[in-house]
């Protein structure tokens, strides 16, 4: 592999529905910074059918150009025609940095791709930079250090540890990014891009899996992750009717209501409102933690936001290591009283 | 019908976190366990086995501790047990882990194959796919749901919003989330025949078409720069007040911060 003829950070920008997904730009927001420090561009792979609608949008969010492979195969995700078209890609343009969202469909095609075009793949990622592997080298080795790596850096051991990954003899460098951790930039309107439209042929064989049917959930239309304020509640809050207090702050605050792992188990709230390591990672500009002790798995989901505020009745609760704001009390009378200063605050 | 299941043995992350003086993962204070997806992989395995008499292998692998998961595995129903161990495959990736499962795989006959989505230590989800991809199979990720329909299977695939239906002809790859069922105890007489059961052993010579630069750590495409316990954001303040007392408190940052 004559790693010198790989360039350029390429984006998978995944879609669904002929709608591009929110993890496409927040790819593009860290590739540019990425394609900053390795004087280089970012490019988008865009995969699926009739799609050429969407390419402007992937502009306005920063990419330089966009690969177009637009197929009837590729009209709904199956793993096979979108490995085969996204591989086919990697093998024609060489790119040197492949991000993939870590997404229920880039875990899958990620990895296979991964495997189809032998590269490694780190998974789950949370930062992304630009540096040397190994990070530091004995003096009078200076020629065993490789200069301009990707260093992955992801959660392991259910979010107890971090490591940071290179993948220094293998091209694509391939990641797969954690949604919702990296910024997108603002939209520049009607910025373009150089558009290459691509099409490496589509040939069945016993790879392609039938789709019998596609049932969309329903009544979920809010995401928590698009919230710049959550009121979260967890064990503490006591029962789905005490919610509605977290329900009435979150309003007037024009934020959304979110949760820890026990609610949902407790069937409080539904998945979709819940933060954490194996819910949705969030960060928001607030983030209440009320009745929420603060398991590992449930901070690794939500340390990132802005400001945390705490309501624990429990001092000694691990949620006020990570509290900005920690307050040691009775939620079921602070949260109502609260509710209440705020709407004559803003009335 | 042959099914093998592709298990790994796990330190138990979920509530058991240990961890040693200095801050570190205390890994041998924590339980070894087989992972919850695999054992949900397991548990499907063994469902289509009691409606049709299907043949159930499980495979590991791992250092020869893991012998205790596939006794597990055994317990439960399954037919026969493989451990591949070698001490030339330590340190792999998840492409080089894959590399191995399949060159064990290629001496088996399968209809097929059921992996864990992904394992509580790495989280990766990344050995399935890659597995079908070395075999040159289909593989159907996320499932929440396994029927076995003639030579074909029919997988609820999950995604964030939706899931789809989908139907695959065998032989096939499927990686099971832990929301597939509740695995089933091990039996007392399944434990005490587990112990009587052997596990077959393979080493590197017993992997097929595998070359051996693409095995352990030298044939890891992903290399480990650092490594280190997570360093968390420091606690800001912490108070005890009444609540009207709270209230201001927090209207007072809210404003301050320029939230409101």
């Amino acid at each position: 592999m004559a790693l010198e003829e790989y360039k350029g950070v390429y984006i998978y920008a995944q879609q669904v529905d002929n709608e591009i997904s929110s993890i496409a730009f927040e790819l593009i927001g860290k590739g540019k910074e990425l394609a900053a420090d390795l004087n280089t561009d970012v490019t988008a792979v865009l995969l699926g059918y009739q799609v050429a609608g969407l390419v402007d949008q992937l502009a306005e969010y920063g990419a330089d150009k966009v690969i177009v492979v637009d197929d009837p195969e590729l009209e709904t995700y199956r793993t096979e025609p979108y490995a085969h078209a996204l591989a086919s890609v990697i093998k024609e343009y060489k790119p040197e940095i492949m991000l993939v969202g870590a997404t229920a469909i880039g875990r899958d095609l990620g990895p296979t791709v991964s495997a189809r075009v032998h590269t490694g793949l780190t998974a789950d990622c949370t930062m992304l930079e630009i540096g040397d592997f190994p990070l530091t080298v004995p003096e009078g080795k200076e020629d065993t250090q490789k200069h301009n790596q990707l260093l992955m850096t992801r959660p392991a051991f259910g979010g107890n540890t971090i490591a940071t990954i290179a993948c220094p003899d293998n091209r694509p460098q391939m990641a797969t990014v954690r949604p919702g951790v990296m910024q997108k930039i603002a939209p520049v309107k009607g910025a373009k891009a150089e558009v290459i439209n691509y099409n490496p042929g589509f040939t069945k064989n016993n790879k392609y899996v039938e789709i019998q049917e596609v049932v969309k959930a329903v009544g979920t239309v809010e995401n928590i992750m698009d919230a710049k304020i959550l009121v979260s509640g967890g064990r503490g809050v006591g029962s789905a009717e005490n919610f509605q207090m977290l329900k009435d702050l979150a309003e007037v605050l024009g934020g959304m209501v979110s949760c820890s792992r026990a609610v949902v188990e407790n069937g409080w709230l539904a998945q979709d409102y819940q933060v954490g390591q194996t819910g949705k990672t969030v960060r928001p500009n607030v983030y209440f933690a009320i009745g929420i002790s603060g398991a590992i798995q449930h901070v690794a989901g939500m340390e990132e936001s802005d400001i945390i505020i705490a309501i624990n009745k429990d001092a000694d609760a691990p949620i006020f290591d990570v509290a900005d704001y920690g307050i040691v009390g009775d939620l079921k009378k602070i949260v109502p009283a609260l509710t209440e200063a705020l709407k004559a605050e803003l009335a | 019908m042959k099914i093998v299941v592709c298990i790994k043995q796990v330190p138990d992350t979920k509530g058991g976190v240990k961890f040693n003086p200095d801050g570190t993962l205390d890994r041998a204070a924590m339980l070894a366990i087989m992972n919850p997806d695999d054992k949900a992989g397991l548990e499907a395995a063994l469902r289509i086995k009691d409606e049709t008499g299907a043949e159930v292998t499980v495979l590991t692998m791992g250092l020869p501790k893991a012998d205790d998961v596939l006794r597990e595995a055994l317990a439960m129903g399954a037919d026969n047990a493989i451990l591949v161990t070698d001490r030339v495959l330590g340190g792999a990736d998840t492409w080089a882990t894959s590399t191995t499962i399949a060159g064990a795989l290629r001496n088996l006959d399968y209809d097929l194959i059921i992996t864990g989505r992904q394992a509580i230590d790495g989280d990766t989800a990344q050995v399935g796919p890659q597995i079908a991809e070395h075999l040159g199979i289909p593989v159907i990720s996320y499932a929440e749901d396994i029927k076995v329909e003639g030579d074909s299977v029919i997988v609820k695939r999950q995604y964030e919003d939706r899931y789809h239906m989908l139907k695959a002809k065998m032989p096939c790859l499927i990686t099971a989330l832990s929301e597939l069922n509740t695995p089933r105890y091990m039996t007392p007489g399944g434990i005490f025949d587990a112990y009587e059961k052997e596990v077959t052993v393979w080493g590197r010579a017993d992997l097929k078409d595998v070359d051996d630069s693409d095995l352990g750590l030298k044939g890891s495409p992903t290399k480990i720069a650092k490594a280190s316990d997570k360093v968390r954001k420091g606690a800001g303040e912490k108070v005890t007040l009444d609540a009207s007392e709270s209230v201001s408190y927090i209207m007072d940052k809210l404003k301050e911060k320029h939230v409101i």
